[in-house]
């Protein structure tokens, strides 16, 4: 009944090639976006942008690039946390050298700096591969977070070694710092992801992502048929790390507003992004954002459930927090291997056939 | 499934909809995570004091308290959480005993109007109250400490530190960096030297410290530790067969939790305090009588009595104090956070008052004025007996060296009010 493609008749390439190529599905998403961008920025307040939006949509734009490199490309990488200190740091040098240029065009070369490292650590990816790889990656973890807590001029050598956000202003309106009205900060995030999947997606399906699943799928029946496996290796992780900048940019400047690199981006950072793009799905966009709403909204879901409703004592609530995030990590796991993403795909397929399935 | 897990977001969140009370206090603890050794007492002891009030007295001004409790884990993003979502309660005042929470909210809880209160922890600086005028950590901050064990040590030696060697072992975070600054200064004055040895959360791993340790023989060890890494740390000097006499830790790493496990070889390791140790007060027959007793006790309700619960415990005593000393000021009894500021600002601890509280000799008596946020900085020294299982006073309360402190906080607040475009003055 629902996503049927009787009737729906395409009469030329581009509508037959495009993203959403079934109606009710367009539909859904120009539906997703309207309200997204028209009607949630009247609704939310402090707590709903600062504990549910702003965490869900940062890690959205985390696990978009991290599954660039591991969903579609195949190299596991466990540096998610470092790259995106790197887009944080950066960031904040870019904001407090350059206090007259908008905060946009910063978060957006934070990005590139974050691509630049990340190609540079993505280089051993050429000789070894798979879980050999994972541990290359996790040393650039360590070292990176080493690194920003080191050497002081990466936090304009203040006392504490956190670095906090100065008020910076879009046309005129803050979205960073503490005086902000709810929905700024939001918007700027929603933007951004929005444009992220907008390229993620438009990448993937193009002659780059093909190489970088052809990569993925063989590296060696790539080679043969043509694909340059550094080239295609180092723009997955410049791709990647790109995203992971951004995230790791607006983490700090708009999210956060202050932070120290090991807490905020040590190693289980690394692995809450990867486990991210596991539970949503390995090779999908849609996958990336099912996957951070998972483990960003069900946390907080359950401790208002537990506690605020239910009135359990705060630790035993944290702690069956745990085991419930856990459980149902597993169930999903074992239901569906291929994350959530699949689970979705399963449903789309039962849908088009629904209510006379055959 | 977005759509979904949205939906059941806001239906569990419609129904835990705030409840308006007459005096919301918020703790923002830790009961879990590699902290929760030490968050588990503050909490209980923050706890239980309330529900003293709330029981004995019928709560504060004749309005009953409601304490929101808030898990943090000793983590940024849920402490953001947690700050939105009491916020919206109506908290009159945030203790989130924690320092990188409490820089996170500096800036946020100005912009709200809501007081917060760092006591022994969070930013220096926020002393300046011309500066910070949200912000405080009265009785004592980091640097106070800082510079009482080097007072301390001065004393040990005659007055000389010239040619002594001191080691600072400290968790390597804005918490563990902030008396670095302090101990360098006093290292010019006083002629020693001074060598760094930063220790990465959450702590269980410091052999390589302790090699260096062992190797450099600093004639002091000063350590500013939290949660694990204060258990593993005095371990790892009793195992090196480190003087414990020359082992001073900053408040936070002197609570049983910290020293029991070292067992008999932690005897005679130095912490610093600024409130008294032990239950020997007549608050606490009070709390057995009307908290424990009647089964309302926090946690597991065998904390009492410990340092880290006394000091809960005091938290919630001079908040309560503050709150009182806001009725008085604005003559209503449900204050609003602003007037709670208020209250802070004007509060006056003296010896009388602490003992009318069934707390006589607890800490210092202070006063709190716009400039000065932070007390006199008061701060005694004391030292574990392992055989009595207990801590002890070995010194009085003994002021900080207010000529090295004063020109510091002045220079870092005025770089943030710089940094925050902060006019500072007193209204």
């Amino acid at each position: 009944m629902f996503y049927r493609e009787a009737g729906d008749f395409k009469t030329s390439y581009q509508e037959d090639n495009q993203t959403f190529p079934i109606k009710f599905d367009r539909y859904r998403y120009y539906a997703v976006l309207f309200v997204a961008f028209a009607v949630i920025p009247f609704m939310i307040n402090d707590y709903w942008v600062n504990a549910i939006f702003l965490p869900f949509l940062i890690y959205s734009i985390a696990a978009i690039g991290l599954n660039i490199l591991v969903g579609y490309t195949g190299q596991v990488s466990l540096g998610t946390g470092g790259f995106m200190a790197v887009g944080a740091y950066a960031v904040y040098k870019l904001m407090t050298a350059f206090p007259e240029v908008s905060i946009l065009i910063h978060v957006v070369l934070a990005g590139g700096i974050t691509a630049i490292v990340g190609m540079l650590f993505g280089l051993p990816s050429l000789r070894i591969k798979g879980f050999y790889l994972a541990v290359a990656t996790l040393a650039a973890q360590f070292f990176l977070v080493w690194l920003f807590n080191r050497v002081p001029w990466f936090y304009n050598y203040s006392a504490s070694g956190q670095i906090s956000a100065p008020e910076r202003t879009v046309a005129g309106i803050p979205v960073t710092g503490a005086n902000t009205e709810a929905w700024a900060p939001y918007l700027v995030c929603l933007v951004f992801v929005t444009l992220s999947a907008l390229i993620a997606r438009n990448l993937t399906r193009g002659a780059v992502g093909r190489r970088w699943m052809a990569i993925r799928d063989m590296d060696i029946a790539a080679e043969i048929i043509g694909v340059n496996p550094l080239t295609a290796k180092l723009t997955a992780f410049g791709v990647s790390s790109f995203f992971v900048g951004i995230a790791g940019a607006l983490f700090f400047a708009v999210y956060l507003g202050a932070v120290e690199v090991g807490e905020a981006f040590g190693i289980n950072k690394s692995f809450l992004v990867l486990f991210m793009i596991i539970i949503g799905g390995l090779g999908s966009i849609f996958g990336s954002f099912a996957g951070a709403a998972f483990l960003v909204l069900l946390p907080v879901f359950l401790k208002n459930v537990l506690v605020g409703t239910l009135g359990w004592p705060t630790d035993l609530a944290a702690h069956l927090e745990f085991m419930i995030v856990g459980g149902l990590i597993i169930t999903f796991l074992i239901a569906e291997p291929h994350g959530l993403a699949q689970l979705w795909r399963v449903a789309k397929e039962k849908l088009r056939l629904w209510p006379f399935p055959y | 499934m977005k759509k979904t897990l949205i939906t059941a977001a806001v239906a569990g969140m419609v129904a835990a909809a705030p409840a308006f009370a007459d005096l919301t206090f918020s703790a923002l603890s830790y009961r879990t995570g590699p902290y929760a050794a030490n968050g588990i007492p503050f909490a209980d002891g923050y706890q239980d004091y309330f529900t003293l009030l709330n029981e004995r007295d019928g709560g504060i001004g004749g309005e009953k308290i409601n304490l929101v409790e808030c898990e943090t884990g000793y983590n940024t993003e849920k402490g953001v959480e947690c700050y939105e979502s009491t916020k919206g309660e109506g908290a009159l005042v945030y203790q989130p005993l924690s320092t990188g929470i409490t820089y996170q909210l500096i800036p946020k809880a100005t912009a709200d109007g809501i007081p917060v209160h760092s006591m022994g922890y969070g930013r220096t600086s926020a002393k300046n109250g011309e500066v910070f005028r949200n912000i405080f950590n009265y009785p004592a901050n980091y640097w106070d400490g800082a510079s009482v064990a080097v007072k301390y040590l001065l004393g040990e030696n005659g007055g000389s530190l010239a040619g002594k060697k001191i080691a600072l072992v400290y968790h390597n975070s804005a918490y563990g960096k902030e008396p670095i600054r302090t101990l360098e200064e006093a290292a010019k004055k006083h002629g020693f030297e001074l060598s760094l040895l930063p220790v990465d959360h959450p702590g269980q791993e410091q052999k390589s410290q302790w090699l260096q340790i062992r190797r450099d023989r600093p004639d002091y060890v000063l350590m500013w530790g939290w949660g694990v890494m204060n258990q593993v740390a005095i371990q790892e000097a009793v195992n090196i067969r480190f003087n414990m006499e020359n082992f001073i830790g900053i408040w936070w790493s002197g609570s049983e939790n910290d020293v029991l496990p070292a067992g008999d070889g932690a005897n005679g390791y130095k912490a610093l305090t600024f409130h008294n140790v032990g239950d020997d007060f007549p608050v606490f027959d009070d709390i057995q009588k009307y908290v424990v007793d009647s089964g309302k006790a926090a946690g597991a309700g065998d904390q009492i009595g410990t340092a880290l619960y006394n000091r809960g415990l005091y938290a919630a005593m001079l908040a309560a104090e503050a709150a009182k000393t806001a009725q008085g000021i604005h003559g209503v009894s449900a204050i609003t956070p602003a007037q709670m500021r208020d209250g802070m600002e004007a509060l006056e601890i003296t010896e009388a008052k602490m003992a009318s509280l069934g707390l006589p000799g607890f800490g210092p008596s202070f006063n709190v004025s716009c400039q000065n946020h932070g007390g006199d900085g008061m701060v005694a020294v004391a030292q574990w007996d392992a055989s009595a299982k207990s801590w002890g006073l070995i010194t009085g309360f003994e002021q900080s060296d207010q000529d090295i402190l004063n020109p510091l906080i002045e220079e870092d607040s005025a770089a943030f009010a710089a940094e925050n475009g902060i006019t500072p003055g007193c209204n």
